[in-house]
């Protein structure tokens, strides 16, 4: 066979190869959409469930997601974005630094269920805090950090040197370059890398099993040391562990944690091209 | 020299291992153009660096020897670095505009500095700008991006955006290689008159540019300095003969 | 942009110092927190050698209500639902970043990130959800397995899980081997698909492998997905046709029973002991996955 046959053959596979990949997304998204659509209404999103989750909605789920997902936010960003501009910024090259990195790395290896664990051991038993918002807010958001990390550096490196040497040029300090230049140029980035992390917290249930998720609450949570119900984790428990769950709703509800995590997406992705295109470097 | 405005002693200075400068020993008068000038490797913009302690941002160098400004030691430790740099201006050999419109690129140093009434500002805008010989071409477009202006204005605004904080001294490394004849003229011209008020240094990027406007130049090679004279008298009678050799083209 | 510059400039000296402190601080966190984890994991799962014989926990033997905490065949569900995934993602994957990033149209290309993107973001308690649903069932139907909830059905699942994973750091690999050598091959008469092969990919290599490692890690490490579709019977899966038979993989266990343990309890320990377990796999995958690059970097090579 002729090379040129054998590299369109090689090529077609490849294409092939990629499709395997790709379409098996469009089927679970199709499907979910096909079948959940019935389910979804803004009934269902803004009631309470009842019969014992048969019938309702699953306003309290979405909350709690909602609310989890602002905790981490709270906590994830400061403790990232600092300590990213620590290590793009300020950090020298010793094995210090180096340790810091292969922590990162740790993390972002971690299986989610002994990030749930440490939850477990830490934050509701050793300090006490109970299965509650905070709890569980604190490992997801300890969870998301090195995603937020990477991404961050990633921008800040990418804001060229020659800024940081004009504005000290210019009697800038190092503080005030970046306060003032780099990390408003690297914001976009960082905001892509916060809104990624950010979704992936908002889909997870392992780190939530123990430390926060209730499959049942008879009302919203008050405060910060109540338990609360999410999407993902009811998900879990109403396509696994409750008989003669209506399918629908089962599709209905996966529709929604579906639709929410592709919006974040979308919007990471929105602001991610908008500021590349008005970039003025 | 009476009372040089910088005082450059024995100043040796290493990359890692590298020397780049060797033993150095240099007077800078107040108010006029001097020229550090030679072929590449020479160390010029090594010494520039150090002058207003850009080089601080650099890792692995040692230096030794001492730099004085106004008889003051600028490497001792009660030395305010960001203080010095507002003295001790830098314009690079890119444009370098920073993102932004052109107010903010030459308001930036001023209000780092803690300037903040806008009368000020304003006057200072319009003075840096017309020191620079741009003010004509950009007065209505201000609050334009800095990007926006071509390769000389943009170099013209990095010069402006200098003099905006009204340092002592200006250092100018290349500022003219990425710019077109005009555009060079330009620069050259507002150098003229600049120099009444501010000590400037600057490395030219050929030796036909460092002849027009030297009043003292310094011929570098290899990290020595090699001969330091008027212009009129280095250019067209140099006294060392490396300094001959590299004036008239037999290298470099 | 620059509205509140003057006030700054007034505490230069002792602010800049405070805000300095406050950042390392921040920055050094990531260790603190990564051996807070592992304290507390130790703190939580090393009672059960109190508790329990050693000889205990290497058995083959998962039955927590007759204290019999056999780790073996957990262990060997998670490896036996990995290898099978990676063995269907290290082809899919690899061709995909080849295909991404040497072959494909632009506006293919275009199409094809954000999907690979999307997979990413897909929660894996809904890829379960789907695989119970869907998958499963057509395994039962094809294959002839008794439920459809087997390792392979897992393995398929993890698979696409670690696709994302292993096609961004693979076609990273791609994107840094230098022009020149695409080049050079094509200047000596190669088709590009044998510039690829021969010289392309294998340069690559070291990062391609990276890819991979970091792929099972991500594997290893996965809990819902595979909960939901590998039936959960704590087996030793020692025979090929154990590939369409249940399995219960160390993560699985984890979360289908730390629910129903009492706290202090063996049993709690034990779990906590599978915890040790999976981080300290999951730490090792990953540093070898990294330390290639680091390697590399040192070697002054193709990164």
């Amino acid at each position: 066979m002729s090379r040129y046959w054998v590299q369109r053959l090689g090529f077609a596979l490849l294409g092939l190869a990629a499709l395997a990949v790709v379409a098996p997304i469009l089927v679970v998204i199709g499907i979910i959409v096909v079948e959940g659509m019935g389910a979804v209404s803004w009934e269902f999103i803004t009631a309470m469930p009842f019969d014992g989750m048969k019938q309702g909605g699953i306003f309290p789920a979405l909350v709690g997601t909602l609310v989890l997902t602002l905790g981490t936010a709270l906590v994830a960003i400061p403790i990232g974005v600092g300590g990213t501009i620590y290590l793009a910024e300020y950090a020298r090259d010793t094995w210090v630094t180096r340790c810091i990195r292969l922590a990162i790395v740790n993390l972002a290896g971690i299986p989610s269920i002994v990030y749930g664990l440490f939850g477990l051991g830490m934050f509701v038993l050793f300090l006490r805090m109970g299965t509650s918002i905070l709890a569980g807010a604190l490992t997801l958001a300890i969870m998301t950090l090195p995603v937020i990390i990477s991404t961050a550096e990633e921008a800040l490196r990418a804001v060229p040197t020659e800024f940081r040497t004009v504005s000290a040029s210019l009697g800038g300090t190092r503080w005030q370059g970046i306060r003032y230049i780099i990390l408003p140029q690297a914001l976009p980035g960082i905001i892509t890398g916060v809104i990624l992390g950010l979704l992936r917290a908002a889909g997870e249930t392992a780190p939530i099993l123990f430390t926060v998720a209730a499959f049942f609450l008879p009302r919203l949570p008050q405060s910060p040391f109540d338990q609360t119900m999410a999407l993902p984790y009811h998900l879990y428990v109403i396509s696994t562990q409750v008989p003669g769950m209506p399918l629908r709703i089962q599709h209905g509800t996966a529709l929604v944690l579906l639709a929410l995590v592709l919006s974040m997406n979308l919007m990471a992705t929105i602001i991610r091209s908008y500021f590349r295109r008005r970039r003025q470097w | 020299m009476v009372d040089p405005k910088i005082h450059i002693d024995k100043v040796s200075y290493a990359y890692g291992k590298n020397w780049v400068l060797r033993n150095v020993m240099l007077d800078i008068a107040a108010n006029s153009v001097t020229v550090f000038f030679g072929p590449a490797g020479g160390g010029k913009t090594s010494l520039l660096r150090l002058i207003n302690r850009l080089n601080d941002l650099t890792e692995g160098t040692q230096m030794t020897g001492r730099i004085l400004l106004d008889g003051q030691d600028i490497y001792s430790s009660d030395t305010h670095v960001a203080k010095l740099r507002r003295r001790v201006g830098m314009v690079f050999a890119l444009p370098l505009p920073l993102p932004g419109t052109v107010r903010e690129n030459v308001l930036y140093g001023p209000k780092l500095a803690g300037i903040g009434d806008r009368p000020r500002l304003s006057e200072i805008l319009e003075r840096s700008l017309t020191q620079a010989a741009l003010w004509e071409e950009v007065k209505d477009r201000l609050d334009h991006p800095a990007t926006a202006l071509s390769g000389g204005q943009q170099q013209r605004l990095c010069i402006a955006r200098s003099l905006a904080l009204e340092p002592d001294v200006l250092l100018l490394d290349e500022p003219t290689s990425g710019l077109d004849p005009i555009s060079t003229r330009k620069v050259e011209d507002s150098l003229f008159e600049l120099k009444q008020q501010y000590t400037i240094i600057i490395v030219p990027h050929s030796i036909q540019q460092a002849a027009r406007i030297a009043d003292q130049a310094a011929f570098f090679l290899m990290g020595d300095l090699v001969e330091y004279a008027p212009g009129t008298e280095l250019f067209t009678r140099p006294r060392d003969k490396r300094t001959e050799d590299y004036v008239t083209g037999r290298f470099g | 942009m620059f509205a509140r510059q003057q006030a700054a400039a007034a505490h230069a000296n002792w602010g800049e110092f405070v805000i300095e402190a406050f950042i390392r601080v921040l920055g050094f966190s990531t260790i603190g927190f990564v051996l807070l984890i592992f304290l507390f994991l130790l703190r939580e799962g090393v009672p059960i050698f109190y508790k329990v014989p050693p000889s205990n926990l290497f058995g083959i033997h998962w039955y927590p209500i007759f204290d019999l905490f056999g780790t073996l065949p957990l262990l060997l569900g998670s490896v036996f639902v990995t290898v099978t995934a990676i063995l269907i993602a290290l082809p899919l994957g690899v061709a995909t970043a080849v295909f991404v990033r040497e072959v494909a149209p632009n506006w293919a290309r275009e199409v094809l990130k954000p999907m690979i993107e999307v997979l990413a973001g897909i929660p894996s308690v809904v890829l379960g959800f789907f695989g119970m649903h869907v998958v499963a069932p057509l395994i039962r139907e094809t294959l002839g397995a008794p439920t459809g909830l087997t390792v392979f059905t897992g393995g398929l699942l993890l698979a696409y899980m670690a696709l994302p994973t292993i096609i961004s750091v693979a076609e990273d690999a791609l994107d840094a081997v230098p022009k020149s050598f695409r080049d050079a091959g094509l200047a000596m008469g190669a088709t590009q698909w044998q510039t690829i092969w021969r010289v392309v990919v294998p340069a690559a290599r070291s990062g391609i492998t990276t890819a991979v490692m970091l792929g099972m890690g991500r594997a290893i490490g996965e809990t819902m997905a595979v909960m939901m579709v590998t039936g959960n019977a704590a087996r030793m899966p020692l025979s090929l046709d154990a590939l369409f038979k249940p399995a219960r993989t160390m993560t699985a266990t984890i979360a289908a029973e730390m629910g129903e343990v009492a706290q202090g309890s063996a049993h709690y320990h034990a779990l906590f002991g599978i915890g040790i377990i999976l981080f300290i796999l999951t730490l090792l995958i990953n540093l070898v996955a990294v330390s290639t690059i680091f390697k590399k970097q040192r070697r002054g090579g193709l990164r």
